[in-house]
């Protein structure tokens, strides 16, 4: 009897598609399905979240079948970094303004390298706004508002 | 002739200075950041996509479209010079491209593909402008029943042309049809999937999608292993080609151009099979096949124009019928929605400068490409040497600057969030984005033409089969699918797919 081995990418992969369309299947039964004639807004949702659903068994008895190559590391220190950037632009624009707003983005998001310094970090956000408000709010004329309510003491 | 009216209108549309200038920043940006390693054309332009919504609907359109060119030429340069393409469909080039580049032949390598890319460019868009009419007097004759069959088409060739597990493309065509459908149900203004979050009752932003997707989720796999990059720089001299070089590449630039021009044509089709398909034939033809793979003139050509003409055709799909072909077109028409243009036949009719001043700008846009990167091939390659950990900044701020602008809608940048770490990990979980992408711009569409259709029938699904033109679409759809499960054809796709790699 050989040890029972599984490719750990495709059995999550599997699992994720029945977990998001299960999550589908569920918020559906919500809504009116209707009849094939007149369908409802449940309907065509219900179908694709049912093939989704089936297609994660598909990929997880697949799992079971191929050993497959590992996933290799996640971008942690990225994801740290990168993915809480545009939430803060979004968090602050009104408030704060545009360009206190953007600065801190940039600066944010700048700190997902490891080979970023401090002090390049901050040279690279300065001219990044600058940049930006030359070209978006200026030249281009996008109605933000330079500096938010949040600035004004 | 109307032809010769509808182009004079186009080209007046496309040389007029505003659109020039457009065409030029299109194709410039597109140039640009195509050569930058690691940045494809789909993630060029959603990342540079909001940037034109402040434009009108031509010059917004024009800058697109030269963006979309632009990205592709970029690539095609990285792959000779550093044998990395930028994109997929020039991985084809960089196999004899960067073979000709270390034996020093780097600049005639550059010319034969920029010469090669111009004048399919040049057959293509013509090839476009005498097909669209035609083709959208046809398309209006088609019902809900034959656009869904139709899209259906488009879903199952995107399947075929993603890498890797076909069940996982199919099961990422699935969650982007979802994902399309979030929102307020059209018929009964009911609220779908929003988890009742008001500002998700228009359904997700798409450039909030496409920005996550595939920008955010791009730079995530960057930082991945930062690794220097090392640039084998080949020196770049000799840049115009020589006689013999000219008499070598008249054939497999012909070829590579009707290949492309009919492949792109299919939906889900496009340049990169174009590309792959010139590659094989000249070897086929070639009388010294031995040199494919050293260095082979052909080698370049061929797929190099191959995979212009087919850029350039698979607009027709797009402009015709409202169909998009590939990733890039279905960015396309969210930016013509986004501008208040229904894509499909009657844009021809209704909007007429914007249809043809788009195909005219594909031709000026193909002669800047020529005529300024030629010259500007030094810059370009400075600009492989800029470190990436400046670079990433710099796309975070723009990309937020852009999703903001387009709605002023706070959510849509936490939906970027969402997307960026949703697309990641799926392309951790070895999943294609580009399906998912392509289900979520057709997913509404989909819906609402299957629905009609069914009432129109009475509740009958045979009226998909019953119809002829319906019938024959899905048969088609039925034998891609067949055939890409058939385990020859798997095998085949499998060797294709680890060669691009």
């Amino acid at each position: 009897m050989k040890q029972f081995e599984f490719d750990s990418t495709n059995a999550i992969c599997g699992l994720t598609f029945i977990a998001l369309g299960g999550f589908f299947v569920y918020q559906c039964l919500n809504l009116e399905l209707g009849t094939a004639f007149r369908m409802g807004p449940g309907y065509f949702p219900l179908v694709l979240a049912s093939i989704l659903t089936v297609l994660g068994v598909v990929v997880l008895v697949q799992a079971t079948r191929v050993k497959g190559e590992p996933m290799g590391p996640l971008a942690l220190r990225g994801m740290l970094f990168i993915l809480p950037a545009p939430v803060f632009f979004g968090l602050t624009v009104r408030g704060l303004g545009f360009v206190p707003s953007l600065f801190f983005t940039a600066l944010i998001a700048a700190f997902a390298s490891s080979r970023m310094t401090p002090l390049m970090a901050l040279l690279l956000a300065i001219a990044i706004t600058v940049f930006s408000v030359a070209v978006f709010s200026y030249a281009l004329g996008l109605p933000f508002e330079r500096f938010g309510p949040w600035t004004r003491l | 002739m109307d032809l010769i009216s509808n182009l004079a209108l186009g080209f007046s549309t496309a040389a007029s200075p505003e659109n020039l200038f457009f065409c030029l920043i299109g194709v410039l940006l597109g140039t640009l950041i195509g050569v930058l390693p690691g940045i494809g054309a789909t993630a060029t332009i959603a990342m540079l996509l909001p940037i034109t919504f402040q434009l009108e609907p031509v010059s917004s359109l024009i800058m697109l479209a030269g963006i979309y060119y632009g990205a592709q030429y970029g690539g095609s340069t990285t792959a000779i010079l550093i044998n990395m393409p930028g994109e997929s469909s020039s991985a084809v080039t960089a196999i004899d491209g960067y073979q000709m580049a270390r034996k020093g032949r780097a600049g005639a390598a550059l010319s034969i593909a920029a010469l090669g890319s111009f004048f399919a460019g040049t057959v293509s868009t013509f090839l476009v402008a005498v097909f669209a009419i035609p083709l959208t007097a046809v398309a209006l004759e088609f019902g809900a029943a034959e656009y869904f069959s139709l899209m259906v088409v488009g879903l199952v060739s995107s399947i075929a042309l993603a890498h890797g597990s076909i069940v996982k493309a199919l099961a990422m065509v699935a969650l982007g049809l979802l994902l399309g459908l979030v929102g307020t149900d059209i018929y009964t203004g009911t609220p779908r999937f929003t988890l009742g979050i008001r500002e998700y009752a228009d359904g997700l932003n798409f450039v909030a999608v496409a920005v996550g997707v595939f920008g955010i989720a791009e730079i995530l796999r960057n930082l991945e292993g930062e690794k220097t990059r090392t640039v084998l720089m080949a020196k770049v001299s000799g840049l115009w080609p020589t006689k013999d070089d000219f008499k070598r590449m008249v054939g497999p630039v012909l070829r590579g151009t009707a290949i492309g021009s009919a492949l792109g044509i299919l939906p889900g089709g496009g340049a990169i099979l174009a590309a792959f398909a010139s590659y094989t034939v000249e070897k086929r033809v070639s009388d010294h096949p031995e040199e494919f793979g050293h260095g082979a003139i052909a080698g370049v050509a061929g797929p190099e124009s191959a995979n212009n003409a087919g850029a350039q055709t698979s607009f027709i799909p797009l402009l015709t019928l409202g169909i998009p072909a590939n990733p890039v077109m279905a960015l396309m028409v969210g930016a013509m929605i986004i501008q208040g243009i229904v894509p499909g036949p009657n844009v021809a009719t209704e909007q007429p400068t914007l249809f043809w001043g788009i195909i005219a700008s594909m031709w000026i846009g193909n002669l800047m490409l020529v005529v300024l990167n030629l010259p500007l091939i030094g810059l370009w390659v400075k600009l492989l040497t800029v470190p990436y950990y400046v670079l990433f900044p710099i796309i975070m701020a723009f990309c937020s600057i852009g999703v903001y602008s387009v709605n002023s809608n706070v959510f849509d940048l936490y939906a970027v969030a969402m997307f960026g770490l949703g697309g990641y990990l799926l392309v951790k979980l070895r999943c294609e984005p580009a399906p998912l992408l392509l289900g979520f711009v057709l997913g509404p569409l989909l819906e609402e033409n299957l629905r009609r259709a069914m009432i129109l029938s009475r509740g009958d699904p045979t009226t998909f089969f019953t119809r002829p033109i319906s019938a024959v679409l899905l048969a088609i759809a039925l034998a891609v699918l067949l055939v890409v499960f058939l385990p020859s054809v798997k095998a085949k796709r499998e060797q294709v797919f680890q060669e691009e790699d």
